[in-house]
Parts: structure tokens; C-alpha cells; sequence
């Protein structure tokens, strides 16, 4: 497997952020309400994400070591708000169902983390795939997050109604909807159920005695996503 | 003064921070094991998210709107608030030893709390003043104070209890998440 490739499939297997990494857990909570919301979500983290990775990885022999922090943040930032205004421009509905969350991509682990502990260090064609992979797997994981909790929550997948309602005023037999999945506690019980549903397939793995890869996460304290804890201007007193 | 208690009630409890808006779970989930630890991070926060609102609020009211680039206003707060925290942290190392001593370590971990620039652009967009917005960014931080010292007392039980293997860890956190979340929606009725 050449490089590339294996970057695209480290960010969606091997380390996706979403069930193995467990990053960015404010947006994979707050949009998954439908399927739509969570592709959109997580193809505007990929754009920022590739673009961020590109530019950090082209300027990384430049920045010097100690304001490392403070530069990814302005890059990040500055590509926010350009997805933040596209979006605005050419699909109001989903920036008006996104809101607040677009510009919080800005603080979201998973760029931060990959541009510290990736792009920093890698060339440039290398951190593109590899922001394509992150993003791409951040996609699949809060596309699936969205389209249990929009099955269940309105019987319905991608806006389409796939289980019948039922109408109470005629009689009609059909599904009755469970509101609280897309409400606030759904998206907890719904991550809650993926995260044992993993755990149990990690304790088999362990069993039969196969190495299992450590998750390090913001489950485990944000002290462990890669740069994005720690400070962002330097002091002048840490130690090396 | 009604209007304030309002939106101060609002932000704390009816759309509680963590528990409905989902911002700041990070150290929510991470700092939740012990109810000291837990109340360090609230205090942190509520510290921080009261000074960062009215700095944010200044910003934007005298440089960023008279000069017609409230479009950047996502990269000027994310700055300032970064150099906020390191700032308050080097202010009270200094000058306040014993508040430092508490807080310390929860400081820079602040940074990125999503929270913390959440209120900041909340604040924005609803065209709340700057007292308006201090007093919002006073409610959702004891909010999340509220918050994550439950969880870390229901957590500090959790731990004798007897939990099937594959719901340890974050499972049973995301899973008490859910049912603090319920709760919560019982004071949905209060405004």
C-alpha cells in the first residue's frame, strides 16, 4: 500500500476520530440530529481540515517552533470562516440548521491535533491525504451517529420517510416515532451504545489475544488529544 | 434587571450549556472523576468565560463593527481568548498564589473548551450589550459548573458500582449524560 492510500485508510479505519480517537465530541453530539446534517458537518471539518493540513504543511519549515500554536490557529481560523461564508452563500438551509457549530470548527481537536502531530511533521502531498482520511472518517462516523438517531427519532433516513407513520386520527397502523433520539438525550444514549458496541468488540478481540490499538481521546481528558490542550503562546518558561 | 434574570436562568439551567448545546463536553466527559477536581474546572471556567465575554463583547463593540470586519470576528476571539487564558494564568501566578494553586491546572485546558468561544459568538449573534453578555456568560459557565460537579458526584458513586464490562468507562458517562439531559428538560418550562 503506498502512502497516500494508507493515510486515507489510517483516517477512516485504523484511527477514525470518531469511534477510535473519540474527538470532536461537541459537533458529533450537537448536529447529528438527521443524515444531512452530519455529512454537511462533517464535509465542511474535511475542507478546513485538507486545506488547514495543506497550507500548515507547506508553511511548517517557516513558523518558528515557539508561536507554532498561535499560527495554525490564525490558518485554521481564516479557512472557518471562508467555509463559514460559502456555506451561507450557497446552502442557507443547512447553515441555518449548522449555525453556531460552523464557526466551532475552529475548535475542534481533530484539526489542531493533526496539524501538531501530522502536517507539522510530514510533506505536503502526505498531509493532504491525510486530512482527506481524518475528514472522511469524521464524515462516516457522524453520518452514522445521524442516521440511527434520525431512524429512530422520525422513522425517516436522508429527509426520505422510510417507516410509515402511524396516524392516530384514522387508525392507521405505522411507527411511532421515538422524539427523545433527536432530542439532547438521544445523541448521548446513541453514542453511549457505539462506544460499548466497540468496547465489546475490542474485550473479544482481547480474549482471542490480538493486540488491540489503545484509544487516546478526550474520554481518557483532553490532556491526551494531541495539541490542543497545553498553551498556546509559549511563556518562555516550559520545559523542552 | 427582570430581562437579565432571564437570560441569566436561561443560560444556566434551561439551556444548560453542556447537557442541551453540547459545548465544553471534552472536559466535561475528562474532568468529571472526582467532585474537587470537577468544581476546580467549574471555577476555572466560570472565571474565565466572565472576563473572556466582556473582553470579546468590548472587542467587538469599539474595534471590530467601527472599522466594518465583524467578519473576522471568529479569528480575532479564538486569539484573544487564547492569550486571555495565558494571560490570567500568568496574572494570578504572580499576584494570586493560593486562587492559582486551585485553578491552575484547569487553565490552560480552557483554550479549547468550545464553550468559552461558543458564548463569545452567541453573544454576537443574539446582539446582546456588553453587560447583557457578561451576564450570559456568567449563567452558561455556573451552567456548566452545575453541570460537571453532578456528574462528577454521580461519577464518584459510579465507581462501586457493578457495570457490565462493555459499558465501563465512557459508556456509562455518556449514558448518565443522557439521563442528566431528561432531567434538565424538566425546567424547560421555567421561562
Amino acid at each position: 500500500m503506498n502512502g497516500c492510500t494508507e493515510r486515507v485508510y489510517n483516517g477512516l479505519i485504523k484511527e477514525n476520530p470518531t469511534f477510535v480517537l473519540m474527538l470532536g465530541m461537541c459537533p458529533t453530539l450537537a448536529v447529528t440530529t438527521s443524515a444531512i446534517n452530519g455529512v454537511g458537518m462533517g464535509l465542511s471539518t474535511t475542507v478546513v481540515l485538507v486545506l488547514s493540513n495543506m497550507l500548515i504543511s507547506m508553511l511548517r519549515k517557516i513558523i518558528p517552533d515557539s508561536v507554532r500554536m498561535p499560527a495554525f490557529i490564525v490558518v485554521v481560523a481564516s479557512f472557518v470562516t471562508i467555509v463559514q461564508f460559502l456555506l451561507e452563500g450557497f446552502v442557507p438551509s443547512l447553515y441555518a440548521s449548522l449555525g453556531l457549530y460552523i464557526p466551532l470548527i475552529v475548535v475542534n481537536c481533530i484539526i489542531l491535533g493533526r496539524a501538531e502531530s501530522y502536517a507539522s511533521k510530514n510533506p505536503v502531498v502526505l498531509s493532504i491525504f491525510d486530512g482527506i482520511g481524518m475528514g472522511l472518517g469524521f464524515t462516516v462516523g457522524l453520518t452514522a451517529i445521524g442516521l440511527v438517531r434520525e431512524l429512530i427519532g422520525s422513522g425517516k433516513v436522508f429527509g426520505f420517510q422510510l417507516l410509515p407513520l402511524a396516524d392516530v386520527a384514522s387508525g392507521q397502523a405505522g411507527y411511532v416515532p421515538v422524539t427523545i433520539f433527536i432530542l439532547a438525550p438521544g445523541a448521548f444514549l446513541v453514542l453511549a451504545g457505539l462506544t460499548a458496541l466497540q468496547n465489546k468488540v475490542k474485550l473479544n478481540a482481547a480474549k482471542k489475544g490480538k493486540k488491540v490499538t489503545e484509544a487516546a481521546g478526550c474520554g481518557e481528558g483532553c490532556a491526551s488529544c494531541g495539541g490542543c490542550s497545553g498553551k498556546v503562546f509559549p511563556t518562555g518558561n516550559e520545559k523542552e | 434587571m427582570k430581562e437579565l434574570l432571564i437570560i441569566a436562568i436561561g443560560s444556566a439551567i434551561v439551556n444548560n450549556v453542556v447537557l442541551s448545546q453540547f459545548l465544553g463536553i471534552c472536559p466535561f466527559l475528562g474532568v468529571s472523576k472526582k467532585v474537587e477536581t470537577a468544581s476546580g474546572m467549574g471555577g476555572a471556567v466560570i472565571f474565565v468565560i466572565t472576563i473572556a465575554s466582556f473582553i470579546t463583547g468590548l472587542i467587538y463593540k469599539f474595534i471590530l463593527v467601527p472599522l466594518n470586519i465583524s467578519y473576522l470576528q471568529t479569528i480575532v476571539f479564538i486569539l484573544v481568548i487564547a492569550a486571555l487564558v495565558q494571560f490570567v494564568e500568568m496574572f494570578l501566578k504572580k499576584s494570586m498564589p493560593s486562587l492559582y494553586n486551585a485553578l491552575g491546572v484547569y487553565l490552560p485546558l480552557i483554550t479549547t473548551n468550545c464553550a468559552v468561544l461558543g458564548v463569545a459568538l452567541t453573544n454576537v449573534q443574539k446582539d446582546y450589550g456588553i453587560l447583557t453578555g457578561v451576564v450570559n456568560g456568567i449563567g452558561t459557565s455556573v451552567g456548566f459548573a452545575i453541570a460537571i460537579i453532578i456528574m462528577a458526584g454521580i461519577r464518584e458513586k459510579i465507581e462501586y458500582n457493578d457495570i457490565s464490562e462493555s459499558f465501563q468507562g465512557t459508556p456509562i458517562v455518556l449514558i448518565t449524560a443522557a439521563l442528566m439531559s431528561i432531567a434538565f428538560f424538566g425546567f424547560s418550562g421555567l421561562i
